[in-house]
């Protein structure tokens, strides 16, 4: 009975998941349009709801093409690989006080650890396309992804401190007893970790691995298709989880007002921060490869270390 | 510690990529992502135009010119035309000389916009791409409604222009003028103090005094590295010398102060377009003569004519044996000669630089490749 | 002041290789323009036209190749931004082995130039540092903007 629970659980969780994807990149060409001053997609459906499900529709019916040179097998799991891990975060992840997946004490540990796996996609799909543009592109994807996955961690390490623990429920609920969210009193950590969470998703401004001017479209260049289908799917699903641990850690869960259950609040929450990345995608330029690893090792790492000592500090000094 | 052996690979960018605006094929020595030699190859857009010109009557060849930088069409008109004119030693109608600095100037700010709006998407930033060409079409709009094409308007005729302006068209002009004063100041807001923008192009691709002249490179990349050279001040046509304009320059030489010079060039663009439109007067569009296109025959001559273009010192040299064909066109393409640094100017520097520094020379390929 | 500066080139080039060398030197539409042998065209008389103090051509605008059937020309449109004068040189060179002195070691902005007026009329440029076609494919056969090229439409696929 348990397993049946499990296997319909995670079969939801896909399904949702499907859905906010979809409509999360619609969301996004939605905003950015109006930013642009042009009314974004709207030929499919009202307001132009079925317009990814028309450019899904449009990239599973692709033929399906490997270049020749190609190292097949690599290449054929890379997608496959980049969008497991980023789903099977989604385990961890508590949207409500009843519901939600996995209650194990170890949920953040979990959560980073496997998230990190994704890179290893960027990776083989950017060495086994055999292709230079490919190639250059995954290069600077795993240095970006290396290197910023540690601020984020850092910047998370704050709130583990003051909560004491590093199961979900436990975070959420202590920001319930101290009737503040952690963006508060950790808002050096929160900032730590929303810029060092765009860098980790490759979102613009920090889209060097698939930098459109330069590597014409970094380490997927050569996917087409359902591959390429895969590769965006795992992006918004990494995307997604990313806003649902910011949403966590730093914005109370499912706290709010009582006149919304919680897992409304939740999902307004996920929203909010997917709206910022949105934002910044819309109005501000690339970085610079050497600037990029800069402003992680020598601005962001130091930020987050002194917050882990400050917090550390205070945690000590209140008992 | 030994050295860390790393391997050097050829990576071909183009013809086919997205920041080379066109066909252009750079053949990139590359060690990781820091480029050893590079080699530009072009001419994948050649169309012979030097050659053409050489089997039309001198009217038929203006459409040509428009095909060269089709981004800012009029100057090429403009400069053909009075090439031939100076050989013919006619004087062009007051009304119609007033109507070319309109347009030409209009078309200047329109190119410009263009490359506002492409160079951030090189950089990586996409908004400024439609907020420019929002402004950029109004002006299309305008250049549409008096010579009846977007971009090759074939406009400009030996000896005048090919069209009167429309009813209430200089009144329209003034209006879409303000409208870019405000707008373009807007994008400047926008764009120009973003932190992210400056430590893209300040101090990328530096090009000093000496390397500038030396490498004949004109237009705004001139006017970055602090030399003034402006053929509409140093060498007045038209009527030019009538109008209150300045030519800014930065001293600095690098990507950052040609962004500058270009955004400043569009208010003085805008500033003589005011002016213009203030004191334009009635009159005839075209001499006489110059509307018979079959007897335009200059006497046996040479002489060598450069105009400013939005991209630099556009020149045709126009050659004559008395008949009534063009014995030889040479036409000398700003772009084709400013391209020439990127070989030079590429070495050592990174892949993303690249793209700063080539989108910064604001190049079109139309015009390289003739 | 263009006359001025006309007799001032030609006494220049007169000291530096002696009397004669000039084939002519006039007037073109207001503007001094001078005409030399390609053997009287060499680095000596580029340097003086680029270094001396009360001509200083800084900045080479434009090279023209021109074919008139008995004889090849180039021609280089200078001009000084420092003193704000123009001047049109004028090379001739025989049209069986069209050779003129590469102007690229001197102005950076030949460079391009002259490997485009190598690649149309087939002049050859001794001194250029990397002289080979530009515009045309490298296996291109005949140089277009000779007056005797025959434009091959069937080969060009436009017939």
């Amino acid at each position: 009975m348990d397993y049946l629970i499990m296997v319909i659980y995670a079969v939801t969780v896909m399904g949702v998941l499907l859905g906010g994807v979809t409509f999360a990149i619609l969301a996004e060409r939605k905003v950015i349009g109006a930013i642009q001053l042009r009314p974004g997609p709207n030929r499919h459906g009202p307001w132009g709801l079925f317009q990814t499900i028309a450019d899904v529709m449009k990239l599973l019916m692709k033929e399906d093409v490997i270049p020749a040179k190609a190292d097949k097998p690599i290449f054929v799991l890379a997608p496959v690989l980049a969008f497991a891990p980023a789903f099977s975060v989604m385990a961890v992840l508590v949207y409500s006080s009843s519901i939600g997946g996995a209650d194990i004490n170890i949920g953040v540990i979990y959560f980073l650890g496997v998230s990190s796996i994704t890179m290893l996609g960027v990776l083989m799909g950017g060495w086994s396309s055999n292709n230079k543009y490919a190639l250059l592109g995954s290069i600077r994807g795993v240095a970006q992804m290396v290197s910023y996955e540690l601020p984020l961690i850092l910047s998370i390490i704050g709130i583990i401190i003051l909560v004491g623990s590093l199961n979900i429920t436990d975070i959420v609920n202590y920001q319930a007893e101290m009737g503040m969210w952690f963006i508060v009193p950790q808002f050096l950590a929160f900032v730590v970790y929303m810029i060092s969470s765009i860098a980790e998703l490759n979102r613009s401004p920090f889209d060097l691995p698939e930098a459109e001017s330069e590597l014409v479209a970094g380490f997927f260049t050569e996917y087409s298709g359902f591959r390429f289908a895969f590769f965006m799917l795992a992006e918004y699903t990494y995307a997604i989880a990313i806003a649902a641990l910011a949403t966590t850690l730093f914005l109370g869960g499912w706290l709010g007002p009582a006149f919304l259950p919680g897992i409304v609040w939740f999902l307004l929450k996920v929203c909010a921060v997917m709206f910022i990345w949105f934002w910044l995608t819309a109005t501000l330029p690339r970085a610079r490869v050497d600037q990029l690893m800069n402003f992680g090792w020598k601005v962001l790492i130091p930020l987050a270390l002194l917050n882990i000592v400050v917090t550390a500090v205070i945690k000590v000094w209140m008992g | 510690m030994s050295e860390l052996k790393t391997e050097t690979m050829t990576l071909n960018m183009g013809p086919q990529h997205p920041s080379t605006h066109g066909v252009f094929r750079l053949q990139l020595k590359v060690d990781g992502e820091t480029i050893k030699e590079a080699i530009p190859v072009m001419g994948y857009l050649h169309r012979g135009s030097e050659k053409l010109a050489e089997r039309f009557l001198y009217s038929q060849f203006i459409p040509y010119t428009d095909r060269l930088d089709y981004l800012n069409a009029m100057t090429n008109n403009y400069v053909y035309c009075a090439a031939i004119e100076d050989l013919l030693e006619w004087e062009v109608p007051e009304r119609a000389e007033y109507l070319r600095v309109i347009t030409m100037e209009l078309n200047r700010i329109a190119s410009h916009l263009v490359w506002w709006g492409t160079y951030l998407l090189d950089i990586g930033a996409m908004s400024p791409f439609l907020y420019a060409f929002r402004d950029r079409e109004t002006i299309l709009d305008r250049l549409n409604e008096i010579s009846g094409a977007r971009m090759t308007f074939n406009y400009h005729r030996i000896g005048g222009v090919k069209w009167d302006s429309p009813d209430g068209w200089i009144e329209k002009v003034q209006e879409t003028v303000k409208e870019l004063y405000e707008n373009i100041q807007e994008f400047n807001v926008l764009v120009t103090g973003n932190e992210v923008f400056r430590a893209r192009t300040i101090g990328v691709g530096r090009l000093s005094k000496e390397q500038v002249i030396n490498w004949g490179l004109s237009g705004p990349i001139a006017r970055g590295s602090g030399i003034a050279i402006d053929v509409r001040k140093t060498e007045p046509y038209s009527i030019y010398d009538r109008f209150d304009f300045e030519i800014p320059t930065e001293q600095e030489g690098d990507v950052f102060a040609r962004y500058k010079v270009r955004i400043a060039e569009m208010f003085q663009s805008l500033r003589i377009i005011e002016q213009a439109c203030e004191q334009i007067p009635e009159g005839d569009i075209i001499t006489k003569k110059g509307k018979r296109l079959m007897m335009i025959k200059p006497p046996a001559g040479e002489v060598y004519r450069r105009a400013e273009a939005s991209k630099g010192e556009i020149g045709v040299y126009a050659i004559s044996n008395g008949k009534n064909k063009p014995y030889r066109i040479k036409l000398r393409r700003p772009s084709f000669v400013n391209v020439s640094i990127l070989q030079h100017l590429l070495v050592g520097e990174s892949i993303q630089n690249l793209v700063a520094i080539f989108g910064s020379l604001d190049v079109v390929l139309g015009e390289v490749d003739a | 002041m263009s006359q001025e500066l006309l007799d001032l080139i030609v006494e220049k080039i007169h000291t530096l290789q002696g009397e004669e060398v000039i084939e002519e030197a006039k007037l073109n539409f207001e503007k001094p323009m001078i005409i030399l042998g390609s053997d009287h065209w060499n680095l000596a008389t580029a340097k003086l036209l680029h270094d001396e103090e009360s001509l200083q051509f800084d900045f080479l605008s434009c090279v023209t190749g021109v074919d008139y059937e008995e004889h090849m020309e180039v021609i280089y449109n200078l001009y000084s931004t420092k003193l704000d004068h123009y001047l049109y040189l004028k090379v001739k060179t025989p049209r069986e082995e069209p050779v003129i002195m590469s102007a690229d070691q001197v102005w950076k902005a030949a460079d391009y130039m002259e490997r485009e007026t190598y690649d149309l009329l087939g002049i050859d440029f001794p001194g250029h540092w990397r002289l080979k076609r530009i515009l045309l494919e490298d296996d291109w056969e005949g140089h277009p903007l000779r007056k005797d090229y025959i434009t091959d439409k069937k080969a060009l696929g436009l017939d």
